[in-house]
């Protein structure tokens, strides 16, 4: 199932799930498996493991020295490098805000969702982090880095999932805020009723936040890479609030 | 790629959070997901149910055939559980032989099966040293989403509670009869995260869990079997609370299985 629209000649289809596909300039969170003697493999819930190269971090250990910085079930965020033709997946920890995650959790959904999750703009991602004062980092392949009280991270946990399960409805953004207006204490004082439109299924702009259909600039939507583009990320990648 | 690692942050967190009593989705540490048995959901199995715990899937199809008792135990028919872990139900489990994991989930259902007399085998004798019953007991997992051994163990039972003895069918009987069922034994498995420990575990819970342990009791107020699993201990006071908590989720449980 997808959304489906016609460019001729090309046909592009904004799918409703799916498992994550890498693309360059993605920003993923990985998951240390393995630590080799002059890289790391990480786990990025892609068809394979992608190894992480100390020539792609930002220290310089010797060799067999790499456990010093990442160990075993470490979760990082990284940067999408290269691909190859055999599906080799090449990643860098060298970018802004990319390196070792610290504190915090982890939540899953589904990669097609990460678009919804970020917004327009980044209006969602903006909505979630001010209102349950937490910091949230999302990685492009559907693992979400969220850090904050236990409350917070709670509450992330459950725009996420709403996201996730109806993440092709419209008035997403104005639903979940919402929710957290209603569901406690917000950092700012905001009116305390939600203010959730009703839903209109006929609607041309089926989001109802005019992200569809999604412009060239917003990431993670399919992307054709034969039509070239601005650069992808631009104003994305780890949201920081 | 069969056992990927989780993230350690994640597990931290999930003990971190136990510790306040709560849990990832907001229950209580001795609540359950929604629990449903449906028996008699394959028609063209002698017994089967299927069960659902939260989104955790197992089904159960129970089969009769004639068979030659063993030889050390001429009067008793035979009973056999086998497990099967499809690779369909969890990223985690591969096509091939059976794992561990499968081995071990076949052995505990099956040994509090036996243990409570569940079914008394010597009424599956036909002919001593001869003829008997062959009851097998297939669990299939169809969705792995934590807690696999209470789901199965659940199925097991609701599929020979609702089973038929095709006795017509195999000649040796005027009309075919439902199977007799003596007792109705619950397993319930906990894992300790930190210091709580914690009724019926998602996957994630289990991943992150510090020990598992499993309590079957009857209607009769036994302790049937008890199977420990994973690295960690538990003290022995912890060990009397959860056969307490055992015995009253197994009551609840017991209602479901039985249809009352």
């Amino acid at each position: 199932m997808g959304y489906a629209t016609w460019r001729e000649p090309f046909v592009r289809v904004v799918p409703f799930a799916g498992r994550y596909v890498p693309k360059p300039h993605d920003v993923i969170v990985g998951i240390v498996q393995d630590v080799q003697k002059t890289f790391y493999l990480l786990d990025i819930d892609a068809s394979r493991w992608a190894p992480l190269h100390t020539s792609g971090t930002p220290w310089e250990p010797g060799p067999g020295e790499l456990d010093q910085y990442l160990r075993i079930g470490d979760a990082v965020l990284v940067a999408v490098e290269n691909l190859d033709a055999t599906g080799k997946i090449g990643v860098t920890m060298k970018g802004d805000d990319l390196g070792k995650l610290t504190g915090g959790t982890l939540v899953t959904i589904s990669p097609a969702k990460i678009p919804r999750v970020i917004g327009k703009g980044g209006s969602m991602i903006h909505t979630i982090t001010r209102l349950t004062g937490t910091r949230v980092a999302v990685g492009q392949n559907g693992r979400i880095w969220v850090e904050g009280s236990p409350e917070g991270i709670q509450r992330v946990r459950e725009c996420l999932r709403i996201i996730d399960e109806e993440g092709q409805r419209s008035g997403l953004t104005e639903r979940i805020e919402g929710y957290l207006r209603m569901t406690g204490p917000t950092d700012d004082r905001g009116p305390k009723t939600p203010t959730a439109p009703p839903v209109d299924r006929k609607s041309p702009d089926p989001f109802g936040d005019g992200s569809y259909p999604p412009d060239e600039n917003e990431g993670g939507t399919d992307r054709n890479p034969d039509i070239p583009h601005n650069e992808i990320n631009e104003g994305e990648g780890p949201w920081e609030a | 790629m069969s056992e990927a690692v989780s993230a350690e942050i994640q597990t931290t967190h999930i003990i971190d959070l136990a510790r306040t009593g709560h849990r990832l989705d907001g229950r209580g540490v001795d609540e359950w997901r929604p629990v449903t048995v449906e028996p008699g959901f394959v028609k063209s199995a002698d017994g089967s149910a299927m069960v659902h715990i939260g989104n955790t899937a197992v089904l159960c199809g129970v089969k009769l055939e004639i068979a030659k008792p063993y030889p050390d135990t001429p009067n008793a028919g035979v009973l056999t559980t086998n497990a099967e872990l499809i690779a369909l139900s969890s990223p985690t489990f591969e096509p091939g032989p059976p794992q561990p994991e499968a081995i071990e989930l076949s052995r505990v259902v099956d040994r509090s099966i036996r243990a409570a007399e569940t079914i008394d085998l010597t009424k599956l004798c036909i002919t001593p040293s001869e003829k008997c019953w062959t009851c097998y007991v297939d669990i299939h997992c169809l969705d792995h989403s934590g807690n696999l051994i209470d789901a199965a163990q659940l199925a097991a039972l609701g599929a020979l509670t609702h089973s038929t003895v095709p006795a017509k069918r195999f000649g040796v009987g005027d009309r075919d009869y439902p199977l007799e069922v003596s007792h109705f034994p619950i397993e319930c498995t906990f894992v300790r995260l930190g210091d709580k420990i914690v009724a019926d575990p998602t996957f994630e819970e289990e991943t992150a869990g510090q020990g598992r342990l499993t309590v079957a009791t009857d209607e009769a107020g036994n302790v049937v079997a008890m199977q420990k699993g994973k690295i960690g201990a538990f003290s022995p006071d912890e060990v009397i609370e959860t056969i307490e908590r055992s015995f009253r989720h197994g009551d609840r449980l017991r209602n479901l299985v039985r249809g009352n």
